[in-house]
Parts: C-alpha cells; sequence; structure tokens
C-alpha cells in the first residue's frame, strides 16, 4: 500500500473518527478539545493570575498551592486518576473527552495565571503606582494599565502554552480517547505494516496545527507592535 | 489646606518620618529639600497614601486622609502627583495618558476630557504631540505629559517628587519652566527638589529634611542666606559647591 492509497483509504477515520456511526473522534476531536481548553482557560487563567498577585492572603495562599500542586504533578497521571479512580470514589462516570476537557483545562489555566502572574510582577511598580495616583481603583488600574501591558509582552509564552496543549491531548490515549494520535494507532493496527508511514502522518498533523498557531501568533504579534510601546 | 501632626513612619527597624507637625497652606509652594534618605520622598508619598503612616495624622481641607474607611481613590483623584521617573503608560498615547483617569472615574465624557486634556498639553508645549506615544519622547517632553496627566483631573494640590532628578541637564529647564507657570497660577505645590535655583526663586517656604527630621522652615531668603542648622549649612555649601 503506498502512502497515497494509505491516506485515500483512512482519511475520513483520521478526521473523525468512527463518527457518525460511533463517537466524534480522530482530528476533529483533537481541535475541538484544544480549542474549548483554550476558550476556557484564558479566562480563568486570567483570573488565577490575578488572584496569584493579589494582596490578600486568603486569596494569593490557596492559589499558590495549586499552582505548585499541579505544576508538580504530570497530566498523564491526573488524566488517569481523573478517569479510573475518581469515578470509583464519587460515583459519577464523565465520558474521555470530558475529562480530558477537566484536566486540560485545570493545566492550562494554572500555567497561564503563572505567566500573566509574572507579567504583572515583572512591570515596572511605577505603572500601578502612577495609575493608582490618579485615582484609579486597583482593578481599574489592573485592567487599563496593567493587563494590557502585561499580556502582550506575555504573548510568546501564552502562545507556547497554547501549542503545548494541542500537544497534550495526546495524552488521551491513555484512556482511550478517540483522539486523533488513537486513531492513528488503531489505523496502524489495522494497516500493521506501515507504521513509520503512518505516524509521519500524524507528526506532519501536529506539526501543522502547532506551527500554524504558532505564526498566526506572530502576525498577532506584529499587528500590535506596530503601536510603539516600551518603558522607557 | 494639609496638617501634619506627629507623623511617625518606620520602615522595620528604621525611623523614617520622626514627629512631623507641620502645615501647607492654600496657594503655597513649598520646596522640600535634603541630603538623600532624609524621608523628603517618604514624606511627599503619605501626603496621598502612597505610603502609610505609623503614628500621628495628616488632614487635607479638615478630612483625616489615613483614616480607616477613608476613601483614597477619592482622595488620589483630588491630588496630582509627578514622579521622578515620570511613569506614563507607554501602551497609550500623550492625549490617552491625559483622558483616562478622567474618563475612567466617570468626570467627563470622553469628548470633554479629549478638549481639556490638548488645553493642558497646550500649556505644557507639547499639543502637537498628543497622538505621539511616551517611547517616542524626550525625558523632559515625558515629565511635561506627566505633569499634563496629573493636571487633567483638576486636582487643587500638586505633588512633585524629584521631578527633574532623572533628566538630562539639558532638560530640567522645561520642566522647571511648567512648574514655575504652575506656581503663578496659585496652585498649591509641593516640590521635593534638589533645584536650588527653583527653590529660591519659586517656594514660598522651604522645609529642610534630614534623618526623617524637619531641621528648617524658613523663607528662602532666610534659608540661603542664614542657614541654622549646622546640617543645613553643610547641605548648602555641598551644594554651592557642585
Amino acid at each position: 500500500m503506498t502512502m497515497l492509497e494509505l491516506i485515500d483509504t483512512y482519511w475520513l477515520y483520521f478526521l473523525v473518527g468512527q463518527y457518525p456511526d460511533g463517537p466524534l473522534g480522530g482530528l476533529v476531536l483533537t481541535i475541538l478539545l484544544s480549542g474549548a481548553a483554550l476558550l476556557l482557560a484564558m479566562p480563568l487563567g486570567l483570573l488565577l493570575g490575578i488572584a496569584r498577585v493579589s494582596p490578600y492572603r486568603a486569596v494569593n495562599v490557596p492559589v499558590a498551592v495549586l499552582v505548585h500542586v499541579v505544576r508538580a504533578v504530570p497530566l498523564l497521571l491526573v488524566l488517569f486518576w481523573a478517569y479510573f479512580f475518581l469515578p470509583a470514589v464519587t460515583g459519577v462516570k464523565t465520558s474521555q473527552a470530558t475529562t480530558m476537557l477537566i484536566v486540560l483545562v485545570l493545566f492550562d489555566s494554572i500555567y497561564l495565571a503563572e505567566i500573566v502572574a509574572a507579567g504583572i510582577r515583572a512591570l515596572p511598580r511605577g505603572q500601578l503606582e502612577s495609575a493608582r495616583s490618579l485615582g484609579l481603583g486597583y482593578g481599574a488600574a489592573l485592567r487599563h494599565v496593567v493587563l494590557p501591558q502585561t499580556l502582550r509582552h506575555g504573548l510568546p509564552s501564552i502562545v507556547n502554552q497554547l501549542v503545548s496543549t494541542i500537544k497534550a491531548t495526546s495524552l488521551g490515549y491513555i484512556i482511550g480517547l478517540s483522539e486523533v494520535s488513537f486513531i492513528a494507532t488503531q489505523i496502524n493496527t489495522l494497516v500493521f505494516t506501515q507504521a513509520v508511514e503512518v505516524y509521519l502522518i500524524l507528526a506532519l498533523t501536529y506539526f501543522i496545527l502547532c506551527f500554524g498557531l504558532s505564526r498566526l501568533a506572530f502576525l498577532l504579534e506584529r499587528r500590535l507592535q506596530r503601536r510603539p510601546e516600551q518603558a522607557s | 489646606m494639609i496638617v501634619l501632626d506627629k507623623v511617625n513612619k518606620y520602615y522595620g527597624d528604621y525611623h523614617a518620618l520622626v514627629d512631623i507637625s507641620e502645615r501647607v497652606e492654600r496657594n503655597e509652594v513649598l520646596v522640600v529639600c535634603g541630603p538623600s534618605g532624609s524621608g523628603k520622598s517618604t514624606l511627599i508619598r503619605t501626603l496621598n497614601r502612597l505610603e502609610e503612616i505609623d503614628a500621628g495624622r495628616i488632614e487635607i481641607d479638615g478630612r483625616d486622609i489615613h483614616a480607616k474607611g477613608a476613601d483614597v481613590n477619592a482622595l488620589r483623584a483630588g491630588i496630582g502627583f509627578v514622579f521622578q521617573h515620570f511613569n506614563l503608560f507607554p501602551h497609550l498615547t500623550v492625549l490617552e495618558n491625559c483622558t483616562l483617569a478622567p474618563v475612567k472615574l466617570g468626570r467627563a465624557t470622553k469628548a470633554e476630557a479629549r478638549e481639556v486634556a490638548m488645553g493642558l498639553l497646550e500649556q505644557v508645549g507639547l499639543a502637537h504631540k498628543a497622538d505621539a506615544y511616551p517611547n517616542a519622547l524626550s525625558g523632559g517632553q515625558q515629565q511635561r505629559v506627566a505633569i499634563a496627566r496629573a493636571l487633567a483631573m483638576r486636582p487643587p494640590i500638586m505633588l512633585f517628587d524629584e521631578p527633574t532628578s532623572a533628566l538630562d541637564p539639558e532638560m530640567v529647564g522645561e520642566v522647571l519652566q511648567v512648574m514655575r507657570t504652575l506656581a503663578s497660577q496659585g496652585m498649591t505645590m509641593v516640590c521635593v527638589t534638589h533645584e536650588m535655583g527653583f527653590a529660591r526663586d519659586v517656594a514660598d517656604r522651604i522645609w529642610f529634611m534630614s534623618e526623617g527630621k524637619i531641621l528648617e522652615k524658613a523663607t528662602p531668603q532666610d534659608f540661603f542666606a542664614n542657614p541654622q542648622h549646622p546640617r543645613a549649612q553643610q547641605f548648602l555649601a555641598d551644594h554651592r559647591r557642585d
């Protein structure tokens, strides 16, 4: 079987899994999952990041604890845990896709929170002080002065996090989530003799997704930078 | 207008402000000078609560500004503050820097704020830079914008914390000129500065500070001609040598 025949035979399976006869899977599931994770994690990460630098201990300590725990545990382990052990304890069974989404949002928002918090801390203190000295409250100063600068400076790190989210969806493999890596493995089992080709296509798919996203972010960054800035 | 009563401030064990009791009158231009580390900046920053105090009382127009529950945002909106390092908002244009607070605090519509800001930029000689970003401006220009930004809130009091100390020498004059104009318009001003020429010409009174205390308060004539305290004499001698 040539590479073209391989693609010709399995492209639909690769793209959507067993859908419509079974659950949606394949590349579409991977994209939907990463997209949903990013959309949910971004506002959550922003809030957690602001909470992380809050002057109130009751707010910043719990977030700090959460950050340290999540950072120190592999995503794979949490996923495994959430899918196999949690239902045994709570009696509530969530689907593979929902479990994956929750774990992705948890990890993403924590990492994004650290990016946001680092950006806020890195901004010269005088920015917040001068905003406050004009009579703006803490929230207004954050919103109009601190965050616009923080997010612009943090854009490369944020994109980095988004890209790694796409790749992290492949860990759903361990709980039998039929995302694109799982499907590729299935195809490989069916074809049996063409592992190199199958996994090459899979790698290429991830590359196009991630590279495309980082190019998009690069263009966005350039557009933002057309407005000059930087504190002197 | 501003009354300080036994104000004390500590940084850990360090006694930064020691029993400061003084008054600043309406329309007065007060210059605070003294060697670095003498507590000048700390003092001026307590006047709009950028620094908290540990004991004593500061009243502005009869209101205890460090009281629990005092509205710090309303207080600051009525006091302009100019920083040593300008602290303009780099992501906003010069005009947007001047209109942000009045608009967001509901003091003016966008159009009104623009008009006021353009008038103030005119006054500091930078109306032609309204659409520029701060990093395209020289230090002196940035500081003049910072003064316009503070004035945009129409504050009855202006505080200046070493406004020319971060500037190249050739840019000091343009900023002092703006401050002179403000003083001549009757603005109540407290200026921490090392510019003794400005102090001599513009100040109504001078406080000389050292080690957290006001060692000498005098008119400029008396202070420069006949300083009483040995520390003040030393300070002036060092300054003349420069």
